[in-house]
């Protein structure tokens, strides 16, 4: 069957059910109410002053009845510096488990060890927000015997409630911990700031372990899981490589090109009207979307704005422009540096939220709801304005959905950046080969050849052409770019569906298809 | 004016996106000398086929004394991009040579005689005495430049950078470029880390009255173009836009546009600072 | 064109494409080892225009080892070109 934006969505796929074809990006929305019943919390009971406490992490495994056909979570906070869940799934390994539906918030480079455990089978499924490396490859040759589903954060956190994704065990690091469970991201030797993608896991596994390297007298402060979710607590050596969890500071880049994008797309958010006292804002961690920062803060000095919130994924240069005075708050999900974990501990303006409040809409009000102006980057956009941020030119996952669908949607100003092309791959083209977020989020999109606005914002295209701004049909750009690059093949595909991508109200929106090597 | 290597091709095909006035291709210092031939190459296809928009494009050939000068001419002149640097220039007598060269390859080609122009190069003590007379020699030399760094060399000054060695140089081929009332650039800031000495040295050379200047990064271009921008012409505009400002300000909005074109914090800020170097009172506007 | 020795031009920097080429003796044939970090995309795209510009500078019996890491069309002409000159002896305006 077709959905909304013409993809081909199968029924039904085996290992996933039935399937619901995307929609648009507020059809679901619109009701005002999840269609889909949800499923309850667990409800567990402790005799007083048992010992959670456990020798290490395979003994506390152990504890919680793992068994085939379980789903395991765990969050990604410590990024490219993860130890934990590698260790882990070696540990379910050992003990003979099979069939494993891997639940974690994303999978990063840290992660390539379990490649193996996905071609002998342990690892049978996976739900995650984003695939790299050598296990993208894979996923995408078709190793994994189920269909993955990629998921958009906000996304995860409602899946869980529907009970699509059923945790049996979650196993959450935390730099700092106390015997009981409470534990927190925000100091420790391995500090890595905020832990909201790991709160829906403790609130909705069946068993809870939480894994530290810094065990602190009780009570732990401040709480970003509580102890009446956790089940077991493990002290470890380390959980991770702290070097690769938190870089020190984020470094504005110095790319010419990235710069040249990010100074034109500041003047597009000036000329739109939204940059106004009291407005909140959101950009990726590095690259042209950073860089935008840099410019749009210039401009709220001369200009003498001051923003309510800023909103993410934050890196350093947000909590700079908290401390100037330039926004009223930061809201966390994910703190990408040790600058942002220590104004997440001491300043109160610097708020941690769960990711269900970052981004879930079945909820009265989730902060992407609220958001002004949101910077994207993008692999690849249409003439559509569809953007993939999944799949790579050749076939192979390699990227994130991330917050890209949650923010675009709910932003008033959605805008893109990237180069017309990189290398020689086109970027800005006629069909992107794996939809993530839809156009009809997408307002405009800024390279360095020029600028597009989605034909719905009729007003914000009359404005910037009559203020001198280089703007093109997006046809007429990717004719350019093809002009340039040459015609590049389409990648081939199998017929098998290898994975799919759940937009973020559970419709799906693309599929991704075996690569024919 | 932007410089890019000619031999390398990341670069040359980037070249137009960077918003530079116009854009310089180097056949010559930095071109290694055993690559001469594929910078040639490379710069021709790229001249054929890559579309630079709205940027002028100049190429900088050898000089015509070396192994590579006269095959860069051969190449390059059929081509016709909007002009040719010549580097070193020091007599009257090399530019004739050159010019009857060029003359030649345009006759072969059916091409005009006075399309593609002529920029002159001024990097040796004996350019500099030599400059007036240079400048003049023919209607299709449009600009004059300054190679500091090669200039600061052939004087042996000690302390190249602080630009108090060739400053008297500057003067000379600003005046000599006057005199005949063509473009004159100044040279390159090598340290492009440094944003705050490059805007100083530009206000400096503006007053000295170039025309513009060599970039060697596209980080540098928006400075130099920020120096640059106000004439007798922008002064009355800077006005305009100073008086629409407080009006705006005075209704809430921020943003809008003047004679179609947008003006935003940095445009209102650079109007001021023209007004405030012409002496202009604000509180009378 | 009659190619005389082994020859290269380019480099391995990304948007560039490093040519070698060799002459082999006559009857040899188009001997073309590609290599290009957009294989999937371009790779016979490359191809194509290599034996075309070969047609185009009349040489046949070559051996041609292209490492491409994502040249734009007129760059690989350009490093071909450059290649094949300097196998012929034909370079001019340069030092060897």
């Amino acid at each position: 069957m077709k959905n909304s934006l013409d993809r081909d969505i199968p029924e039904f796929l085996e290992g996933l059910g039935q399937l619901q074809p995307f929609g648009g990006a507020f059809t679901k929305l619109k009701k005002g109410w999840m269609d889909e019943t949800t499923v309850p919390p667990p409800v567990k009971a402790k005799l007083p002053h048992a010992d959670k406490m456990c020798n290490d992490l395979k003994e506390a495994i152990l504890k919680t009845n793992p068994h085939d056909g379980m789903t395991v979570s765990f969050h990604h906070h410590l990024r490219g510096g993860d130890d934990v869940l590698v260790k882990s799934m070696q540990i379910l390994a050992e003990l003979g488990i099979k069939d494993i539906t891997l639940a974690s918030s994303s999978l990063t480079s840290a992660h390539e060890p379990i490649l193996p455990y996905i071609k002998d089978g342990t690892i049978s499924q996976i739900y995650t927000s984003g695939i790299r490396g050598e296990l993208g490859k894979a996923v995408a040759q078709g190793c994994l015997k189920k269909p993955f589903v990629i998921h958009s954060h906000g996304g995860r956190v409602r899946a869980v409630h529907t009970g699509r994704i059923k945790i049996d065990l979650t196993i959450l690091a935390a730099s700092a911990a106390d015997n009981e469970g409470n534990a927190t991201g925000s100091h420790g030797p391995s500090a890595f700031g905020s832990m909201g993608y790991a709160s829906i896991d403790s609130w909705y596994a069946s068993q809870v372990i939480i894994v530290t390297d810094n065990l602190v007298d009780y009570p732990c402060v401040p709480q970003s899981i509580r102890q009446n979710c956790v089940d077991y607590v493990v002290k470890v050596d380390s959980i991770g490589d702290p070097s690769k969890i938190a870089g020190d500071t984020t470094r504005i880049t110095k790319s010419p090109m990235d710069l040249r994008i990010a100074h034109l797309a500041a003047k597009v958010i000036e000329q739109s009207g939204e940059l106004k006292n009291g407005f909140s804002f959101q950009v990726g961690a590095g690259g042209a979307s950073l860089a935008v920062a840099k410019y749009i803060r210039e401009i709220m000095k001369a200009r003498e704005i001051k923003g309510s919130f800023i909103l993410g994924g934050v890196t350093s240069y947000g909590v700079d422009m908290l401390n100037e005075g330039l926004f009223r708050s930061i809201f966390d999900v994910q703190s990408f540096d040790a600058a942002v974990s220590s104004s997440l501990m001491n300043n109160q303006y610097h708020i941690e939220i769960p990711a269900g409040l970052y981004a879930n809409p079945f909820n009265c009000g989730c902060m992407t709801n609220k958001l002004d102006v949101v910077v994207l980057g993008a692999l690849e956009i249409d003439t559509d304005f569809n953007v993939n941020v999944i799949t790579g030119s050749e076939g192979y996952v390699r990227g994130a959905s991330g917050g890209h669908s949650d923010t675009a949607s709910g932003a008033n100003l959605t805008v893109a950046v990237c180069p017309s092309f990189r290398g020689r791959i086109p970027i800005v083209k006629k069909k992107v080969h794996t939809i993530v977020t839809p156009g009809e989020s997408i307002d405009v999109l800024v390279t360095e050849r020029g600028i597009c606005v989605n034909p719905q914002q009729k007003e914000l295209k009359k404005r910037l052409i009559e203020a001198g701004y280089p703007v093109k049909e997006i046809t007429d750009l990717a004719n350019e770019v093809e002009k340039i690059t040459g015609v590049a093949q389409d990648v081939e595909f199998t017929d098998r569906v290898v994975g799919v991508v759940e937009y973020r109200d559970g419709s799906i929106i693309d599929v991704i298809r075996q690569v024919k090597e | 004016m932007l410089y890019i290597p000619g031999n390398n091709p990341a670069m040359l095909q980037q070249g137009g996106v960077y918003g530079a006035d116009g854009i310089l291709l180097d056949l010559e210092d930095a071109v290694a000398l055993n690559q001469k031939d594929a910078a040639r190459i490379l710069v021709s296809h790229m001249l054929k086929h890559i579309d630079y928009d709205t940027c002028e494009v100049t190429v900088r050939v050898n000089h015509i004394d070396t192994p590579f000068g006269e095959e860069d001419l051969h190449a390059i002149v059929p081509l016709q991009p909007h002009a040719l640097r010549i580097p070193k220039v020091e007599t009257t007598e090399e530019l004739q040579r050159i010019l009857d060269i060029v003359h030649k390859i345009e006759e072969a080609h059916g091409l005009p005689h006075d399309q593609m122009k002529l920029h002159v190069m001024i990097e040796t003590a004996l350019g500099v005495e030599n400059v007036y007379k240079l400048a003049r020699f023919s209607p299709r030399i449009d600009a004059i430049s300054i190679g500091g760094q090669d200039l600061a060399a052939d004087m042996q000054l000690v302390k190249a950078n602080d630009g108090i060695g060739i400053d008297y140089a500057r003067k000379q081929i600003v005046m000599a470029a006057k005199s005949c009332k063509i473009d004159v650039f100044d040279t390159v800031y090598v340290d492009v880390d440094d944003e705050d000495g490059l805007r100083v040295e530009a206000e400096y050379i503006k007053k000295l009255g170039f025309t513009g200047k060599a970039i060697i990064n596209p980080r540098q271009i928006e400075i130099v173009n920020d120096v640059f921008t106000p004439t007798e012409k922008e002064i009355r505009k800077a006005a305009k836009i100073y008086k629409a400002f407080e009006r705006n300000k005075a209704e809430g909005i921020g943003v809008f546009a003047v004679d179609g074109k947008m003006v935003d914090a940095p445009v209102v800020q650079r109007a001021i600072r023209v007004l405030e170097m012409a002496d202009v009172d604000l509180s009378t506007l | 064109m009659e190619l005389k020795i082994k020859a290269q031009a380019g480099s391995f920097e990304s948007s560039d494409v490093l040519i070698m080429v060799e002459p082999l003796d006559t009857g040899a044939g188009r001997q073309i080892e590609l290599q290009s970090i957009v294989m999937k995309q371009f790779g016979e795209e490359l191809l194509t225009q290599i034996h075309n510009e070969l047609d185009q500078w009349e040489v046949n019996d070559v051996r041609i080892i292209v490492n491409d890491k994502g040249a734009l069309s007129p760059t690989i002409s350009a490093r071909l070109e450059t290649a094949l000159k300097r196998s012929a002896g034909l370079q001019t305006g340069t030092l060897i």
